[in-house]
């Protein structure tokens, strides 16, 4: 599913053409499991149309994996390692290539095995023949696959699911600003400024991913606006200094969870209340953790939180499928949401990322949030950082 | 000779909302007399200041914390002389339907100074909104039951009411430290409070968490019945034969 999914906005970008195949992303998770679960799938069943009774089934699969698993493993790593260079050649060679690595591989576990194992084995050519057929469904599968979640649909999921502000927000932010304007026009303009900022990546077309640093900076106009209205009750916590902020995430993944944190954690209480978001690097993956107090009773005010959660969690499926994940859950006397992702740096796929993971979390990365487009008033950034 | 002013208190949980509202109340001051006589963050701070400084109007938003606009509006139908209510909101969608329904006045934020104006020319011929278009809003459940003594509305937050008691024309609130008469009727406090109550007898509602356990007793005929024990005071209410299945569930949820 991801494989489609982080690939088609290459697809659209280098060729208008949707249907020139594409080789699936060797690297990632979703792939891998995905091969693993149907060749161990089709040994089992091999197994047990051999194996005629149920009491040698066991027997005859421990055979079949013995030769299938060293294969498997060996040509998942090859392939894995491989990767980037299959991923630039075109769609035939790289087939052509993934055919001969198999054989390859199937050659060296053959011999390997009768080496170790000078007994009676199948014959090569069997072992081959098997391996060769099932690369051949596999690549078949992958191909229809893309073809059938063709980048069309997954546009338009994408564009579906674009997330959309409260208009209760524009509204009242509109009128904390009027309230701005006659006393201190200054502090108006910033309002606009942040606004404009908001809006313009609200309104753009946000289906292509872009650097954490610029989320993390409209999370920053976001709060800032919801302080100006909610002054005192409002404090936000940053810890993001160790975030790695030329990681790649999808557009407005942690804004809503920002709104959420506001409208269920500090509107319904006249008591101050902290909003923490926590950004950090670890093990090659990138984890934003936010933190809201949590308020028992909401009453209607909570039927709103799961479908913005949702939405989320939907559009980290699309981009980065089983390598992303949200999760939320009720701490004492507060809310956590925690959103895991690969640590992307490029567009096409995890290659960069794996290959330039620090080996230490935290060890070298670019300076915090340093915006790259937008012009952050330096006075705001002072206040946002107390605040 | 100067017109006597409309008293407009301004009733928002956003210190700027509050701000603007009185910016254009001043803009509007130029043609029509008004003098603010307070500003609250919420209703139940706006209960508290009418005491000393009762409005002619309250402008209040509809969402805020500790009591929302709709609450405040339905304990100031308590008051002797209650004031004209104009909800403020900034956005509401289905609400603000409701609210043209039942004929209710309400400014959308931001709100213009010209729509400002003709809201208040409207004040003195107004009578208050009337009593049942107010409880025909979408409301939640109320935070607090109101009571008028010595024509002042009381507050009694629903968490301290351990039991309502029907009672002639009254009911009987039942607070640890002492009783309140309200007139409303047990059914409708029922319906709103359903979640938290329970009915004991047809004349009584206990709060479920109030409830300490369950004492079978004997009168002199020997007809036996139960009687529930309360948490904080000692007296003991009765439970009707037709509630007694209440006594094994209440039982078991404790347990369970």
């Amino acid at each position: 599913m991801l494989a489609w999914a982080t690939r088609m906005a290459s697809i659209i970008r280098h060729s208008p053409r949707a249907h020139v195949p594409v080789l699936p992303d060797l690297r990632n998770l979703g792939t891998i499991l995905r091969i693993l679960l149907a060749v161990n799938g089709a040994s089992a069943v091999v197994a047990l149309v051999v194996s005629g009774t149920l009491d040698r089934f066991a027997d005859s699969w421990v055979r079949i994996t013995g030769y299938v698993e060293p294969h498997l493993i060996a040509e998942l790593f090859v392939l894995y390692t491989l990767s980037p260079v299959l991923a630039r050649q075109p769609y035939r060679i790289g087939v052509a290539l993934i055919y001969a690595i198999g054989v390859a591989i199937g050659v060296a576990v053959h011999l390997g095995l009768r080496q170790m194992f000078p007994g009676a084995q199948d014959s090569m050519l069997k072992h081959l023949l098997l391996s060769i057929i099932t690369t051949a469904v596999l690549i078949g599968y992958f191909r229809l696959r893309m073809r059938a979640l063709s980048p069309a649909i997954a546009e338009a999921r994408l564009q579906a699911l674009q997330a959309r502000i409260r208009p209760h927000f524009l509204f009242n932010s509109l009128n904390g600003v009027l309230s701005l304007v006659r006393r201190d026009p200054e502090r108006a303009e910033e309002a606009l400024h942040d606004m404009a900022d908001l809006f313009r990546v609200l309104m753009r077309d946000n289906r292509e991913l872009a650097p954490l640093a610029d989320e993390v900076e409209l999370c920053r106009a976001y709060l800032e606006l919801e302080k100006l209205r909610l002054g005192d009750r409002l404090v936000v916590e940053w810890n993001v200094k160790s975030m790695p902020a030329d990681a790649l995430v999808p557009p407005l993944v942690l804004q809503p969870i920002c709104e959420n944190a506001v409208y269920h954690g500090i509107e319904p209480s006249s008591q101050p209340g902290t909003v923490s978001v926590n950004i950090f690097l670890s093990k090659g993956e990138v984890h934003a953790v936010l933190r809201n107090p949590y308020r028992a009773s909401g009453g209607s005010h909570h039927s709103g939180n799961k479908m913005a959660l949702d939405n989320v969690r939907e559009r980290l499926a699309l981009h980065f499928d089983a390598e992303a994940s949200l999760e939320s859950r009720v701490l004492e006397h507060a809310y956590e949401v925690h959103i895991r992702m690969p640590y992307r740096t490029e567009n096409r796929g995890a290659v960069a990322a794996v290959a330039t993971r620090p080996a230490t979390p935290h060890a070298h990365q670019p300076a915090p949030a340093q915006p790259r487009s937008r012009r952050i008033d330096p006075k705001l950034r002072t206040r946002t950082a107390h605040g | 000779m100067a017109e006597t002013p409309i008293r407009v208190m301004v009733v928002d949980d956003e210190t700027p909302a509050r701000r603007r509202l009185r910016e254009l109340l001043d803009d509007c001051s130029a043609s029509l007399p008004i003098a603010v006589v307070g500003e609250a963050a919420n209703g139940r701070e706006a209960l508290d200041l009418m005491q000393s400084a009762p409005p002619d109007l309250v402008l209040t938003d509809i969402n805020m914390p500790d009591m929302d606009g709709i609450e405040l509006a339905r304990h100031l139908l308590k008051l002797p002389r209650p004031p004209v209510v104009v909800f403020t909101t900034a956005y509401q969608e289905h609400a603000l339907e409701a609210f043209e329904v039942h004929a209710v006045d309400y400014l959308v934020k931001p709100v213009r100074v010209q729509r400002l104006l003709s809201a208040l020319q409207k004040v003195p011929k107004l009578r208050p909104t009337q009593a049942e278009r107010i409880s025909q809003l979408p409301a939640n459940a109320r935070r607090f039951l109101s009571v008028t003594e010595r024509s002042r509305v009381v507050l009694v937050p629903i968490d301290d009411v351990i039991y309502l008691k029907a009672e002639l024309k009254y009911i009987t609130i039942r607070t640890h430290d002492r009783e309140f008469l309200l007139e409303e009727s047990l059914t409708r406090l029922e319906t709103e409070f359903g979640h938290r109550f329970v009915r004991v007898h047809r004349n009584c509602l206990v709060a479920r968490d109030a409830i300490r356990g369950f004492e079978r007793r004997v009168n002199d005929d020997g007809d036996s019945h139960w009687e529930v024990l309360l948490n904080g005071i000692t007296e003991t209410l009765p439970v009707s034969r037709r509630q007694q299945g209440i006594v094994r569930d209440l039982s078991r949820e404790s347990v369970g």
